[in-house]
């Protein structure tokens, strides 16, 4: 051996991940049992398993999930997890119902409880947040999911850890967990709004307000969402001052 | 096996080229990177070998376009199971560029690092004998930001985690050392037929 120390790319975004996976639990799959579906809203509806010997999750973690025709065909998607992570043996997933979608399409128009489809995870610890650091949550659509979980489990700890959220929809009608968003949530409708709100995209002006009441130790930016909605969140953080390497983003594709 | 009850799947053309898990994505090309893309123009771009080489250099944008052009037409696979066919990428092959770093006997791996400061891991293997690029044209046109622009490594034959966006080096070590996603439970090499997904595969 020439080296020995680790390699360090001479740039900002040399972020550790968060948590290390293990690979022996993620490279498992296993049956987890549909035991209730809620709708959401119109387009989306949550899913919930029983997954026996489920190693358990972070707040932010996604899995692959598999479904298998007679056939022998497979397709597989990874899904964000909503839950928090203290429900052991059971776990929840979001979906949102894309038009032709070939695995969220099963979910919305043929599954019902009792139904098995198999898993692998948790994947992934770099989006994850156990829930350590101050945390400025951005999503839009579907892109809640993983955030909700790190709301949830906020709440499910009493933690006190600064968290704040800002969520964008395209009305209030689909909003995921609109029940559930309380004073730490922010919402932005991008078509209609309710009595009078604003319309529009997140702007630099809901940034800036979030940056502007720095925790100590600052925030630790989380975005998901559609690719579109990723580039548009991130380039207002860093516009107004969050640093690079202190934001993560999880892209659906 | 397990079917999953009423799942036929969508009706699909039998692709030979796909490899197990993977799904055609026809036109789409998603987008996915853990961190923000950066503004990097061709001016603020550019690509070094070092580690154990005879000659560590550093190429410019116009230094490296200077070198023979190199195009890489065929299918990418994306970990996250989507497959993409058809596509043209242009650059310039690795080897162009080891030619004249000349690397070390004791070289086994490589580890990739962009300009943003991710990093991925690879035998040094998959990166020789025309099988990699650094690439800046899709279809015949600049390659875009969000796809790694102004040039990414290719390496179509491993999934595409391995072909680091914005490319700014690559360091020869005589021994594996794992990357950002590597790190992060991801398999150390990404072979797409052996569906080399996550550490454990
Ligand atoms: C890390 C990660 C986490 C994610 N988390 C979530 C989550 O929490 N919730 C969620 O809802 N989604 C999530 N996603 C997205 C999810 O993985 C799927 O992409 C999504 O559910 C769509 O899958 P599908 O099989 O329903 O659609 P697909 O069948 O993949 O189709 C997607 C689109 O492509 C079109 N299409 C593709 N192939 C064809 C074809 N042959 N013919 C016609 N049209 C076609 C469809 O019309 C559709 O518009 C996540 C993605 C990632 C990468």
């Amino acid at each position: 051996m020439t080296e020995t120390a680790a390699f360090t790319p001479p740039t900002r975004f040399a972020v550790p991940g968060r948590i290390a996976v293990s690979g022996q639990t993620a490279a498992r799959w296993r049956t987890a049992t549909l035991t209730e579906i809620r709708r959401e809203t119109a387009r989306a509806a949550t899913f919930r398993f029983a997954v026996p010997h489920w190693a358990g999750h972070l707040p932010g973690q996604h899995l692959m999930l598999r479904l298998t025709a007679p056939d022998g065909y497979a397709a597989q998607r990874h899904y964000s997890i909503a839950s928090a992570p203290d429900d052991a043996g059971h776990l929840e997933l979001t979906l949102d119902h894309v038009p032709d979608g070939e695995v969220s399409g099963w979910f919305h128009t043929v599954a019902r409880p009792g139904d098995t489809v198999q898993v692998r995870g948790p994947l992934s610890g770099f989006f994850a947040w156990p829930g350590d650091r101050p945390a400025l949550l951005l999503g839009a659509g579907s892109g809640v999911v993983p955030l909700m979980s790190m709301v949830r489990h906020h709440r499910a700890r009493g933690l006190s850890v600064p968290l704040r959220m800002l969520v964008s929809a395209r009305s209030p009608e689909e909003l995921i967990y609109a029940r559930e968003l309380g004073a730490e949530t922010t919402a932005v409708f991008t078509r209609s709004a309710p009595g009078g709100a604003p319309v529009g995209r997140v702007a630099s002006a809901h940034v800036a307000a979030l940056l502007a009441e720095q925790p100590p130790g600052g925030w630790e930016a989380y975005v998901c969402g559609s690719n579109g909605f990723a580039e548009h969140a991130s380039r207002l953080l860093v516009a107004a001052g969050q640093p690079v390497e202190r934001i993560r983003i999880e892209r659906f594709g | 096996m397990n079917v999953t009850r009423g799942f036929t799947g969508r009706p699909r053309a039998d692709h030979p080229g796909l490899p197990p898990g993977q799904y055609d994505a026809g036109d789409d090309w998603p987008v996915l990177s853990a961190e923000v893309t950066p503004d990097l123009t061709p001016a603020d771009w550019s690509f070094r070998i070092d580690g154990l080489v005879e000659r560590p250099c550093t190429w410019d944008w116009e230094q490296a376009r200077a070198l023979p052009a190199s195009a890489y037409d065929g299918a990418i696979h994306c970990v996250t199971s989507w497959s993409k066919f058809g596509v043209r990428f242009g650059g310039v092959s690795l080897d162009a560029f080891f030619d004249v770093a000349q690397p070390h006997g004791s070289a086994t791996h490589a580890i990739a690092y962009s300009h943003t400061g991710y990093t991925t891991n690879l035998p040094l293997a998959d990166l020789t004998g025309g099988r990699a690029w650094i690439a800046w044209e899709y279809d015949g046109a600049p390659l875009a930001p969000e796809h790694g622009g102004p040039a990414r490594l290719l390496v179509p034959h491993l999934y595409f985690w391995k072909s680091a966006k914005w490319i700014a080096g690559i360091t020869l070590l005589d021994h594996d050392e794992p990357g950002f996603w590597e790190r992060n439970g991801y398999h150390g090499r990404g072979n797409p037929w052996e569906e080399q997904r996550y550490s454990g595969d």
